[in-house]
């Protein structure tokens, strides 16, 4: 497993260096340094040089790197370098060169305690944070064995992601759909590819020790295929287009995929498609999902784009909305590709801004509320300088961001969130929806 | 007051600049200051972290204050009892005689009350590679493993581990692996997870020690998966691996509980679940069941292309790796693995791979026109292998062969160097792949000629112009072109040209033969390649015997090619699917390969174990080169070359004296006739070279050779041939310690 843990600063500064085995040496700092910060042909995250790898992930301005040797289990180091950056964060609210700078000794003790023999441990930020504790909060263990117990009681057990002696006057719980909606679209406007990745984020502050129920209108592909040896079918995972086609009828959204916290009780998901679950206090990402099928496309973009000559590009770009006329997307920015040498620019629009950014080679056009059903059209010009040497412009997609409040592209909908609590308490729910551009791009 | 000063002190004005012991000094006395005022220890601690802060980032100067840290220690504050251990594991390597002072300490620490000291001494005390600390950790560690406390119980598992690192020979001689075996019955699951963590990580250092679970342990293993930490179930996991199953049923339903873990949202419990459902599946018969388990396992890997950058290219690379084991994962979508503008390139690259695997007869327009779209990017390597891609394509799928030409020929029309080079690479290859179909695209090919400035391109238009020199005018003026830059020319242009001037003489005698001798002069007489020379002096001397024969070697039929990935050959394959999620899946290579350390694995003998069928080359697995000498050769070259060397061994003592009477060295100057002047001692010692060589070898070594890639190849008859490329600026994996770099799997 891990040999070492390692961070850098962008000028190739070793700031952390904590070995867990005798096989990481010291010179490996520079090793890196020289190999990966300073060489700038670095195509892949990974380097292996002997019998030594770096695995290494790039966050704000900093490098974290993992030194393994042998054949190590490469999901389990960028997981854990992606856990190393969400702890950082949830400690130091920015996890970058600063921090680390501030926090040394901290991030030492982090890294002490979450890492044993460079195999990680628990890393669950509430558990950590009982006893391991930013500036001026006081260790609440310094001479307590009975509070200590606890703690580890808490760090090895089933529940490790929740402490037991929680308490709210007002039981709530706030329940985030999030989908990130991409879109690939040919320059005949055909769809490529579409499809939603969507993230379902909870805040929960719900006193004691709270059982969660939670339901959605899917209706799992998994396992739905003509064989029936699969263990699944035989709770009525129908198959067949009949079964699809009811589905549709009944609102229902079909899921490609699921992934759940370690909270959510996989056995129970898998024999009988209930989402139950202990959360962990306060924010935390319940589950991630997939779908394909039957994708709403928030907007649709006409791009007309003409080059005239070699030295002027004539656009004439048209977005319409599809969604309700009750709903609005805000910030919608759409990113118009010029070529490398436009000289200037002319923009119209019909709605918001549009602007020349030289550095990006993009116009960038800015809507910055959007309502549903409405139309609205950019036309520009680009003016371009000669160049010597003609070589042809490599014409990248058109790009959107935006975000659209109470829509689900994929078509999910919360069902219910059931609280159960041995003191029986009634709680409040909230559900917001939002769908995002993932990525969202439109070739020409 | 201080930084007044600063720029006359030291030129290099950094935080730093302050003398090293002025800095130690002044340390020192902050750490000493406070006396008893000081009640909380407040000025210790505050000098405490920035000694920990300079640990790292002032070249171990902190070292002189090891003493003064040791002193602290024991001060009634865990704060600080934190801050002197991570200092006495920093340092305790490089000054043992005084990190001694610290073992009393940490002694008496392991029997305190509060666990989470006594696990942060025995964590620390066994982070101390020195003699005395690893032989006082061995008594309290067998009291701590029994400990009433969880969190103890677990760092004392983890503990054993570090001790074997430290002292193999102890250990074993210990009873503390079977303590550390019974402690697998432990109530608590994070504690079983760390004690199997231990134990595979200490069966990986081990040559003595074998580890072996039987179905009623893994079957309890699987039970408390749910109860574990992410990290815990990936422990759990990696262990399953050692367990065989000794009959089919009890192999399905262990993969059927594992498989609810494929919904996790860590990625290492994903690919890990993968890696045991795919091991189980060896031992399970009924192929229903087997594809039921694929159709579950390619949700998840999808899945796993939402998140970061570095984790989706693992799970392509594995993607990649599974398909080849089990082509039914996967199968449903291939617009998945479409590119983003904004993947990065190492995503990019082994999306195109994978894309290239999944493409058929029913989606190639689709895929096609994904391709060309690549080739208009920016990145340079990424678009010669979208160009490339397109060139296999037409390999792969004959049916389609037409559409990617003409594909290919639109992508020539914008003009861009690197386009045209790549292009003209692919298409010799498909010229090769279909002899006589798409000639008529020759003079298109042609019209580029002059773009072409890297050697493999050159090669593969000289080899073009060599192969139809009669259908092309004025081949012979092209040629003239590049011979007039001979001696300029890398070696693979120089073997092209030569080949193709030969080809050129046989096919146009006339227009050939002020050519041919002036080529085969410089290539034996002014070359100091060896395999430049070996080749001219076989042209030479198969010229000057018999030009019928020389006729049907040179434009002789040639082997087909194939534009298969290659393939990882079985047992490589085996391997990697034991090894699924593991760094060695980047590289796709044999593992001892990349890692010489890793512990082999095989798949172990078990009434269950499903023999893979003859088609899937059980026969060719047996007859397959032993491990080692199969090594040897892929590393050296590519398969379809390495071939080439074994069999092409005559060839190379006849290198060695050169026949005496040789025409060419005696009269040069008429070279033209020794086409035709069959000198008898020409014959003899071409007699002597020529046996021994069939035919069909020699067809092939026309193109054989090294690095002119994919008409090359070459080889024993029975050889496939592969399209392959040379591995010009690949990405990180190249670096890879020595001969065992690179992608596998090139496109």
């Amino acid at each position: 497993m891990l040999s070492g843990i390692l961070v850098f600063n962008q000028k190739g500064e070793n700031l952390i260096f904590r070995a867990f085995r005798s096989d990481c040496r010291p010179r490996l700092a520079d090793i890196f340094r020289i190999q990966v910060i300073s060489n700038p042909q670095v195509r892949s995250p990974i380097l292996t040089l002997g019998s030594t790898t770096f695995s290494h992930v790039k966050h704000e301005n900093i490098y974290l790197v993992a030194v393994t040797k042998s054949n190590a289990n490469a999901a389990l180091v960028f997981e854990f370098l992606y856990r190393l950056i969400l702890l950082g964060k949830s400690y130091f609210g920015k996890f970058d060169e600063e921090a680390v700078k501030n926090n040394f000794v901290l991030i030492y003790e982090l890294l002490d305690e979450i890492l044993d023999f460079g195999y990680p441990q628990n890393t669950e930020t509430d558990t950590l944070k009982m006893y391991i504790t930013t500036e001026g909060v006081k260790s609440a263990i310094a001479n307590s064995p009975t509070d200590s117990s606890r703690i580890t009681m808490q760090a090895t057990g089933a529940l490790s992601w929740r402490r037991s002696d929680i308490k709210y006057r007002k039981n709530e719980a706030f329940v985030d759909v999030i989908e990130d909606v991409n879109l690939l679209m040919s320059a005949t406007g055909t769809v490529l590819r579409a499809d939603v990745n969507g993230q379902i984020v909870m805040r929960a502050y719900l006193t004691g020790t709270p059982e969660c129920k939670f339901g959605l209108n899917d209706r799992l592909l998994l396992d739905n295929g003509d064989s029936s040896g699969g263990k699944g079918s035989k709770n009525g995972g129908i198959s067949g287009p009949g079964g699809k086609a009811t589905r549709a009828a009944a609102g229902s959204v079909t899921l490609e995929d699921c992934q759940f916290h370690q909270c959510v009780k996989l056995g129970r998901f898998d024999s009988d498609r209930i989402i139950s679950f202990v959360p962990p206090d306060g924010e935390f990402e319940l589950m991630r999902y997939r779908a394909t099928e039957n994708v709403n496309l928030p907007f649709k973009v006409q791009p007309i784009v003409r080059e005239i000559g070699t030295t002027k590009v004539e656009y004439s770009v048209a977005i319409k909305a599809n969604y309700s006329s009750k709903l609005f997307a805000s910030n919608v920015v759409i990113r118009i590709p010029t070529p490398l040498n436009t000289a200037k620019t002319t923009e119209r629009t019909s709605q918001g801004r549009a602007k020349y950014e030289p550095e990006h080679n993009n116009i960038v056009w800015k809507i910055p509320r959007f309502s549903g059903q409405s139309e609205f059209v950019l036309n520009a010009e680009a003016t371009l300088t000669s160049m010597t040497h003609q070589k042809a412009w490599s014409r990248p997609p058109i790009s959107l961001s935006f975000s659209i409040l109470m829509f689900t592209s994929s078509g999910l909908l919360v069902r219910y969130l059931k609280v159960f609590e041995k003191s029986d308490y009634s709680s409040v729910k909230w559900v917001r929806y939002m769908t995002r551009a993932g990525s969202y791009e439109i070739r020409f | 007051m201080f930084i007044g000063f600063a720029p006359y002190a030291s030129p290099h004005s950094s935080p730093f600049s302050r003398t090293r012991q002025g800095k130690v000094a002044e340390l020192r006395q902050e750490l000493n200051s406070g006396g008893k005022k000081d009640k909380n220890y407040s000025a210790k601690k505050i000098a405490l972290k920035k000694i920990v802060a300079n640990m790292t980032m002032s070249n171990n100067d902190m070292v002189a204050l090891f003493p003064d840290v040791i002193d602290c220690m024991n001060l009634p504050s865990l704060e600080i009892k934190k801050m002197c251990f991570l200092f006495l594991v920093n340092y305790s390597r490089m000054k043992p005689e005084v990190a001694l002072k610290a073992l009393p300490i940490l002694v008496d620490d392991m029997e305190d009350t509060n666990p989470l000291v006594r696990a942060l001494a025995l964590r620390t005390i066994s982070y101390v590679h020195v003699r005395e600390f690893v032989e006082a950790t061995f008594q309290p560690l067998k009291r701590l493993m029994q400990d009433n406390d969880p969190y103890v119980r677990k760092t004392a598992a983890f503990c054993v581990a570090k001790l074997y690192e430290h002292d193999k020979k102890t250990v074993e001689n210990s009873d503390l692996i079977d303590r550390l075996n019974r402690m697998l019955k432990d109530e608590n699951p994070t504690v079983v997870s760390s004690v199997l963590a231990s134990l595979v990580d200490i069966w990986g250092r081990s040559e003595s020690i074998s580890l072996t679970i039987d179905y009623v342990s893994a079957s309890k293993l699987v039970s408390i998966l749910p109860d574990c930490s992410e990290w815990g179930q990936s422990y759990i996991l990696e262990a399953l691996m050692s367990y065989v199953p000794q009959d089919t049923a009890e192999a399905l339903l262990l993969a059927e509980r594992i498989a609810p873990r494929l919904s996790h949202s860590n990625a290492a419990v994903v690919l890990t679940s993968c890696r045991v459902i795919l091991y189980l599946m060896n031992y399970i018969a009924e192929e229903k069941h087997i594809t039921s388990l694929c159709r579950k396992l390619s949700p998840p890997l999808v899945t796993l292309l939402s998140k970061p950058p570095e984790i989706q290219y693992l799970a392509l690379r594995n993607a990649i790796l599974i398909l080849q084991k089990r082509p039914e994962v996967l199968r449903n979508d291939i617009r998945v693995f479409f590119c983003n503008y904004n993947d990065p390139i190492y995503v990019k690259v082994t999306k195109l791979e994978l894309m290239f695997m999944l493409t058929t007869k029913d989606n190639i327009s689709v895929v096609l026109a994904e391709l060309r779209e690549y080739a208009t990017e920016i990145d340079v390597h990424f678009v010669r292998k979208a160009v490339r891609a397109i060139g296999k394509l037409a390999i792969k799928i004959e049916s389609a062969a037409k559409q990617c030409i003409e594909t290919l020929l639109e992508l020539v029309d914008a003009k861009i160097p690197y386009i045209i080079q790549e292009a003209t690479v692919v298409i010799r290859n498909i010229f090769r792949k279909y002899p006589n179909k798409y000639e008529s695209i020759i003079s298109h090919v042609i019209r580029n000629i002059d773009d072409l400035d890297e050697p493999e391109a050159k090669a593969a238009i000289i080899w073009i112009i060599g192969q139809y020199a009669d259908r092309i005018d004025n081949s012979d003026g092209l040629l003239q072109d590049y011979l007039a830059t001979f001696h300029d020319e890398t070696v693979e242009v120089q073997l092209a040209l030569l080949t193709a001037t030969v080809k050129l003489f046989i096919q146009r005698p006339t227009k050939g033969q002020q050519l041919v001798p002036q080529v085969l002069k410089w290539c034996t007489e002014e070359t100091d390649d060896p395999d430049l020379r070996d080749r001219g002096y076989m042209y030479w001397r198969l010229l000057s015997t018999d030009p019928a024969t020389a006729k049907q070697v040179v434009m002789g039929q040639k082997p087909p090619i194939t534009a298969e990935s290659e393939k990882l050959d079985p047992r490589t394959l085996e391997e990697l699917c034991l090894n699924v999620g593991t760094l060695a899946t980047v590289y796709l290579k044999p593992i001892h390969q990349v890692f010489r350390a890793a512990r082999p694995r095989r798949l172990q003998q078990s009434p269950a174990l499903q023999r893979p069928r003859v088609e899937d080359g059980t026969a060719s697995m047996l007859e397959y080169n032993p491990p080692s000498a199969n090594a040897a050769a892929s590393s050296t070259s590519n398969s379809g070359l390495a071939t080439i060397i074994t069999t092409g061994n005559p060839i190379s003592p006849i290198n060695a004296p050169p026949p005496p009477n040789f025409p060419v060295s005696s009269n040069p100057a008429q070279g033209s006739a020794t086409a035709s002047n069959t000198s008898s001692d020409a014959i003899s010692a071409a007699d002597s070279y020529f046996n021994g060589i069939g035919s069909q070898q020699m067809a092939s070594l026309d193109l054989g050779g090294r690095s002119d890639g994919g008409a090359g190849g070459g080889g024993a008859p029975q050889t496939q041939f592969v399209v392959t490329q040379n591995q010009q600026q690949g990405y990180q994996p190249q670096y890879a310690g020595g001969a065992a770099t690179g992608e596998l799997l090139l496109l």
